[in-house]
């Protein structure tokens, strides 16, 4: 993978301003490793983005990050501070966004950042005005009396984000800040987060979606079985990825075979078949050859029962660096051990 | 965001460690939060409210008249004991609860700020004993509406409820142990009310102890509940401060001497 190894040089050769240091990160819950030597590096003031599948190791590596979780192995620095030696000043400078929602079910949006905001060391009248500036910006002024357990999917989010930025820390973790949310408020979070790198935060948010880490991030390292897989801007993966990816269904099972040796043959890439439908999926760099394609086909008598040619996706992204496919049942199902086991250590 | 700006991180001043003055604001803002959890969800009081007015009522009648001839003649007796039981049950609470709010996602945040580790463990702890309060202060007032009015006068009944309140407050930090090791709520109930039963029971809080078997009898000697529960009659009943009042205060010295550093040593190894 080019991408990745110039992405490793870079590492070594630039010293400057980073947020986020992370060598050789590894976590292992029993027999899985859920996180497997994790090379990171995080440019102070720019949004950066871990792109994986659920259960790909994300979340883990947030919680190393984030000192709430301690490394098996390898090592991090936040803006220079090591996650094991330093926590305590680490946590001064980070605030933390999690997956499920960081703040108290049972208490009101106000209590919640009253009682964080006093935690953080402000006094009694400055933690309100705190707390009722911050309920305006996330424009929660209305429902901050209500029990959390009324609110809906993305004031819960909204909160909890204002939360973590009580104290204004330089960086910032937003672990999947938008997973489960409509169009409408994922958007508005996007624009909050925007927001948040123009007045100098760092951000650090991990997704499943290529297009928010597209919207969102300047670079982006893809995650899959606890590993960096790929790194770099989102042009730079996109382009290894092929700027579309064309997508055959033939008629006849049979004919499979003899179909993607002429896709090869013609577009000169690699072809996958995925999916129990038997869709042929390759990367599409110039969609003039289309047309050689379907001429070549039909000489060959192969009848197509579906042609498409879509954007890449996170999982053309995935099948094209690591191979194989977003396994979304079986990794969700092993997620949901990791977050167990980790509750067990 | 008009009003947020970011402090870069060179115009911070980052401290390496926790003061003793921050940790203990932050663990009376945490015990603050633990009041407002209990004012949010007061079902959460079913037991200590439930539980003195029920018990007292039914230990009162059913065993009045079997151990002391009648119910008035008995109170003296069940009262101290009913309230040592029902308040040291009510502390395994402070386990179970400790087990389940470090198992939620706002856990991970308080985690994540820098306050002192110990806030939250600590903040729990003070919180529970308005919940020692209001099951002490029920099952007195059960006591004078079945009748029972005791010679030391309200003084030295303060003192005993006191007395107990800071027993069970030095016990609640073995329940807080197991809350920290455990891995569910539901096997921290388990093992505390396993521990809890005989400790209870096998006393002089409900029967005379020299009805029991001799092997029995001396179990419930040793027992710090069954000097806990003559402490508290000796004061409520007689006003005397006795020997039973040190052993409880030494008893309950030594748990929190033990079981503190034990739960705040596991409590920090999984935050």
């Amino acid at each position: 993978m080019t991408v990745n190894d110039r992405y490793k040089e870079e590492i070594w050769k630039n010293s400057g301003d980073w947020a986020v240091e992370a060598r050789g990160l590894v976590k292992t819950f029993g027999h899985n490793r859920a996180v497997d030597g994790v090379d990171l590096n995080v440019r102070a003031g720019t949004i950066y983005g871990v792109l994986g599948p659920n259960g790909a190791g994300k979340t883990t590596t947030i919680r190393m990050l984030a000192t709430l979780l301690r490394p098996d192995a390898g090592s991090a620095r936040i803006f220079g501070y090591d996650v094991a030696k330093d926590p305590q000043i680490v946590r001064q400078l980070i605030g933390v966004t999690g997956q499920y929602a960081s703040v108290d079910e049972a208490l009101s949006a106000t209590e919640n950042l009253v009682i964080f905001s006093r935690l953080l060391g402000l006094g009694r009248a400055e933690a309100k005005h705190r707390t009722a500036e911050l309920l305006e910006e996330f424009g929660l002024t209305e429902a901050a009396k209500r029990p959390l357990k009324h609110f809906s999917g993305g004031m819960r989010r909204r909160l909890d984000l204002a939360a973590s930025l009580i104290a204004q820390p330089p960086l910032i973790f937003l672990d999947e800040p938008t997973t489960g949310l409509d169009p409408r408020t994922r958007t508005q979070m996007w624009d909050t987060i925007r927001r948040l790198v123009k007045t100098g935060s760092t951000v650090l948010l991990t997704t499943q979606y290529l297009d928010e880490a597209d919207q969102l991030a300047d670079r982006i390292a893809v995650i899959d079985r606890g590993q960096v897989v790929a790194e770099g801007t989102v042009d730079e993966l996109k382009t290894s990825v092929g700027t579309s990816s064309l997508q055959l269904k033939i008629q006849n099972p049979q004919d499979i075979a003899p179909t993607r040796e002429i896709v090869e043959q013609v577009l000169m890439v690699e072809s996958i078949v995925s999916g129990d439908n038997a869709k042929i999926t390759a990367p599409l760099a110039d969609v003039d050859k289309v047309t050689d394609l379907l001429v070549a086909l039909r000489e060959a008598g192969i009848y197509l029962a579906e042609m498409s040619v879509q954007k890449p996706t996170l999982d053309e992204v995935f099948l094209t660096i690591t191979g194989h496919g977003v396994k979304d049942g079986t990794s969700s199902s092993s997620e949901q051990s990791n977050k167990t086991e980790e509750a067990a250590v | 965001m008009k009003s947020a700006s970011i402090h870069p991180r060179i115009t911070r001043q980052l401290k390496k460690h926790t003061s003793l003055g921050q940790s203990i604001r932050n663990s009376l803002t945490m015990a603050y939060r633990g009041l407002l959890k209990i004012r949010r969800t007061p079902e959460q009081l079913f037991d200590v409210t439930l539980q003195p007015i029920i018990f007292t009522l039914m230990f009162a009648y059913i065993f009045g008249g079997a151990i002391s001839g009648n119910v008035v003649d008995y109170l003296p007796v069940i009262i101290p004991g009913i309230l040592v039981q029902t308040v040291i049950t009510t502390s395994i609470v402070t386990g179970v609860q400790l087990r389940e709010d470090m198992d939620k996602g706002v856990f991970d945040r308080f985690k994540s700020l820098p306050i002192a580790r110990i806030a939250p463990l600590a903040g729990a702890l003070l919180a529970d004993t308005v919940r020692y309060t209001i099951a002490t202060a029920l099952t007195f007032s059960m006591g004078y509406i079945l009748g029972y009015r005791p010679d030391g006068g309200l003084g030295y009944v303060v003192f005993a409820a006191l007395l107990v309140i800071v027993c069970a407050w030095a016990i609640s930090w073995i329940f807080a142990f197991f809350g920290v090791i455990s891995r569910t709520a539901s096997r921290v109930q388990g093992i505390s009310m396993i521990v809890l039963f005989p400790l209870t029971f096998v006393s002089n809080a409900f029967v005379p102890v020299d009805t029991m078997p001799s092997w029995l009898q001396w179990f419930s000697s040793i027992n710090p509940v069954s000097h806990l529960v003559s402490a508290v009659r000796e004061l409520a009943n007689n006003g005397i401060i006795g020997a039973d009042f040190v052993f409880s205060l030494v008893g309950a010295a030594v748990i929190v001497a033990i079981f503190a550093p034990l739960t705040v040593r596991a409590y920090m190894r999984r935050t």
